[in-house]
């Protein structure tokens, strides 16, 4: 776990980018992160998605994995790679300010 | 005092051990005990990974439900309609109705291949096949008895399913059913998964990926399967790639039993219930339980974690009753033998907090983890016998207790 800099904030995040204080998250970092992983820009489709997930996760303690975002956020599947290319639930999880989402087993 | 009535949903592997330990710690004069399943037939899960090779028949992994329990239980052959959980009762499709001071759910999980664009169009059951169910492992076997070659694609389609180390064993035998057939130089194998490496347990994924990539099988990850073409042989990816294959072996998306979204408060958006990691009670109401496959816990749905389950469930009902405080121990132990072929298998053993790691199960002395060896494929093959005369019986096995042993584990740093 490192310390770095976001958006002019300092951020606890592990090996691969992800926050692992969720504490610490604001909307400046969730765009800057965005941007650094080819978002150049969140609309509301991307914020909805976003919020789902980090109100999941601190209510529940998981991350919602992509079949449930498809089901619940109300943003099918095929629209949540079209918002976040290859991985959404990791990407939204990211920009969330999450911890990376663990695969079940 | 009125007997207490205790309701059972599914005649699994859940269900059945539970209902017969249940039947062993109460009189029949203190409670009667329901059992409730759609239809009459118990499989052995594990046998169905053996049938598309011809290694095991479905009449052997098959038997009767009502000739595993216990006398006195009383069994219902019928499909659950809903269950009210403000009511505290179940009713059933023929409109019978269960009241209930403890309702225990452990009705697994259903397949749901029909969610995935394609999948059951065109080419299901012809060029695209699942092991997962008996019909479809019979239907595989004589595929695979007239497949000549060409690109055998297994493919997860996400999890959570049954038995998550299931699809790598298929990719492991049918590297040397396809070796013993002479065909194995014609046929590229291909394991495709939406994780990002083998498994999701960093150790235990290595190992396997290594296994993978020994029989050369090629491996694809994070491969998210959105829409199949079963007709053109065209396996597609929500990112846009696209897989080829000549015969299609894939473990549908899961969901919970179907009646389980129609009770309103039971599950959550995917059909599984809720449920305390260490107690086993739900959080839908605490004279609701569930065990096994039908649950959201973090762990494996396998037969094994329903087996450890099992015996702290059966204790809380006990202390439910006399209303004490519920034993939270359960600590999300799973153990399961992964067949590679060649007369070899691996072991792993694993609980909520320690991933698979090698070592030898349970002592110092035992089988060896995560290393190929026949020890581990004679233990595999003598399960069935375990599973049908003390697991369903809900007997003690003697030196493998719920809780995951350590003794004999090596212990390694874990990389973060």
């Amino acid at each position: 776990m490192t310390m770095t800099l976001i958006a002019d904030a300092q951020v606890d995040v592990d090996a691969e980018g992800f926050l692992t204080n969720p504490e610490q998250w604001n909307e400046q970092i969730a765009a800057q992160i965005a941007r650094d992983n080819a978002v150049s820009e969140l609309t509301d489709r991307h914020w909805l998605v976003v919020r789902f997930m980090r109100d999941r996760y601190l209510a529940s303690g998981t991350a919602p994995s992509i079949r449930s975002l498809g089901k619940e956020s109300g943003v099918p599947i095929k629209e949540l790679y079209q918002l976040f290319p290859k991985g959404p639930a990791k990407l939204a999880a990211k920009i969330g300010g999450i911890p990376k989402p663990k695969g079940c087993i | 005092m009125a007997r207490k009535q205790i309701v059972i949903l599914g005649g699994g592997t859940g269900g059945t051990m539970t209902a017969n330990r249940l039947r062993r710690r109460f009189d029949p004069d203190e409670a009667e005990i329901h059992v409730v399943d759609r239809d009459d037939r118990h499989v052995y899960q594990p046998g169905l990974l053996f049938v598309p090779f011809g290694l095991a028949q479905l009449e052997e992994i098959v038997r009767p439900r009502r000739r595993q329990f216990r006398n006195g239980l009383v069994f219902h052959e019928n499909e659950v309609d809903e269950v009210s959980i403000e009511g505290d009762e179940v009713r059933l499709d023929d409109g019978t109705v269960l009241p209930y001071d403890v309702l225990i759910v452990a009705t697994g999980v259903q397949l749901q291949p029909e969610e995935t664009e394609g999948l059951t169009g065109p080419g299901w059951n012809e060029r695209v096949f699942t092991f997962y169910s008996p019909e479809g492992a019979e239907g595989l076997r004589g595929a695979l008895e007239r497949f000549d070659g060409g690109r055998l694609v297994v493919n997860l389609v996400d999890m959570p399913i049954k038995c998550p180390v299931a699809p790598l064993e298929f990719a492991f035998l049918a590297d040397w059913y396809l070796r013993e057939r002479g065909i194995r130089t014609r046929t590229e194998l291909v394991y495709a998964t939406p994780l990002d490496g083998a498994f999701t347990k960093p150790i235990a994924s290595e190992h396997l990926a290594g296994l993978l990539a020994e029989k050369e099988v090629e491996l694809v990850t994070e491969f998210n399967a959105g829409e199949v073409d079963g007709v053109g042989g065209k396996l597609g990816a929500y990112d846009g790639r696209d897989l080829d294959f000549d015969l299609l072996v894939t473990i549908p998306l899961h969901g919970g039993a179907a009646y389980v979204e129609r009770s309103p408060g039971l599950g959550d958006a995917l059909g599984f219930v809720p449920t305390d990691k260490q107690t086993l009670q739900t959080t839908a109401k605490p004279n609701v339980f569930a065990l096994g496959d039908a649950t959201d816990l973090p762990t494996s749905k396998a037969g094994s974690v329903t087996h450890f389950e099992g015996e702290v469930l059966t204790e809380n009902i006990v202390r439910y009753f006399a209303g004490k405080e519920l034993d939270s121990s359960y600590d999300g132990h799973a153990n399961c033998f992964i067949e590679t072929g060649f007369h070899k298998a691996l072991l792993i053993d694993f609980n909520y907090d320690t991933e698979p790691l090698p070592g030898h199960f349970p002592t110092a002395v035992g089988l060896p983890l995560l290393r190929e060896s026949r020890l581990n494929h004679l233990g595999k093959l003598m399960f069935q016998w375990v599973y049908w005369h003390a697991l369903l019986p809900g007997r003690e096995i003697p030196g493998i207790g719920p809780a995951m042993p350590s003794t004999g584990k090596k212990h390694t740093p874990v990389p973060t």
